[in-house]
């Protein structure tokens, strides 16, 4: 089983990074790009069958370590 | 008093917080690696700065959930003094013993300079040898030192002076909500600080605005 864990900020908190980023993004000549929020992605491979269980795992993996919830949101998805 | 150093791979102002801690109590702080899961018998126990696990995944995330800290947290629950600078203060709000979290610096520059910094709160074991409001000055260098809480955590920080440093005089140079510089936990027993008063504590360092600092949470004379 593959998982994919998507870490994003919570609206409110400011992204200095995303914001260059945006900024990069027009000045190489990309007109139409509104706000950007950079992320991160964990692609995870578990061993086990169990798809509810790998999902409780990833959430409290999330909560444990991935994410912080005090700035960051994640996803969890199972493929 | 006694104290204790932290010790994890990729701190590199270990030295400096152990030479400080000696020099101002004129014994040297035991040192703790990140695997003890036990913390000798002190009062203080010291959190240097550095980027440990190289900043992975987030700074202090990997070292806040080491052995090491679950025994940090055990003995700042019974109320021992804990310090953490820099990449210790983000470390001590990763492990949750101080809320809040330390972002990118609003520039997204590493900034390595000297700030002004104002008392807040000389009303804790940390800032007593201050005065309220006083301007000291402090190093920083850091990459990640823009602190944010939301608004209901900020309103209670503020309400019940766990701030106690704030950036002064407009050296903010992080972009730091409220110009919030250190905190302390509820109990005041914790702080984290993002500027590094172990760097200013004699005149070789070209002062000792900071020396007040570990002498009062040590109790020594000035």
């Amino acid at each position: 089983m593959k998982a994919r864990i998507t870490v994003t900020l919570k609206n409110g908190v400011l992204d200095p990074q995303g914001k260059a980023i945006e900024h990069a993004l027009s000045g190489l000549g990309f007109d139409g790009v509104g706000q950007v929020r950079q992320g991160k992605v964990f692609d995870i491979e578990l061993t086990g069958t169990d798809k509810a269980r790998a999902e409780a795992d990833l959430k409290a993996m999330c909560d444990k370590l991935l994410a912080n919830t005090v700035i960051e949101n994640y996803s969890v998805a199972i493929t | 008093m006694k104290s204790a150093v932290v010790l994890l791979p990729g701190l590199n102002r270990d030295r400096d917080m152990i030479a400080a801690l000696t020099k101002i109590s004129g014994q040297a702080p035991a040192t703790v690696w990140q695997t003890d899961t036990e913390i000798p018998d002190v009062d203080l126990i010291a959190i240097p700065g550095g980027f440990s696990f190289g900043d992975y995944l987030r700074c202090g995330a990997i070292a806040a959930r080491m052995p090491v800290m679950r025994a940090v947290a055990e003995k700042a629950a019974k109320g021992v003094m804990v310090i953490g600078v820099c990449n210790g203060f983000q470390i001590l709000v990763e492990a949750g013993l101080l809320p809040g979290a330390l972002m990118r610096n609003a520039s997204l520059k590493f900034v390595c300079r000297q700030v002004k910094l104002e008392i807040a709160n000389a009303n804790t074991m940390f800032t007593r040898r201050y005065q309220p409001g006083q301007i000291i000055r402090s190093p920083v260098a850091h990459h990640d030192g823009n602190y944010f809480a939301d608004a209901e955590t900020l309103a209670r920080l503020e309400g019940e002076g766990q701030v106690v440093f704030r950036y002064a005089e407009g050296t903010n140079p992080n972009g730091s909500i409220n110009d919030i510089a250190g905190i302390v936990s509820e109990k005041g027993n914790v702080l984290g600080l993002m500027p590094h008063p172990e760097n200013l504590i004699e005149a070789a360092h070209g002062g000792s605005d900071g020396r007040a600092l570990f002498e009062g949470a040590l109790g020594i004379a000035a």
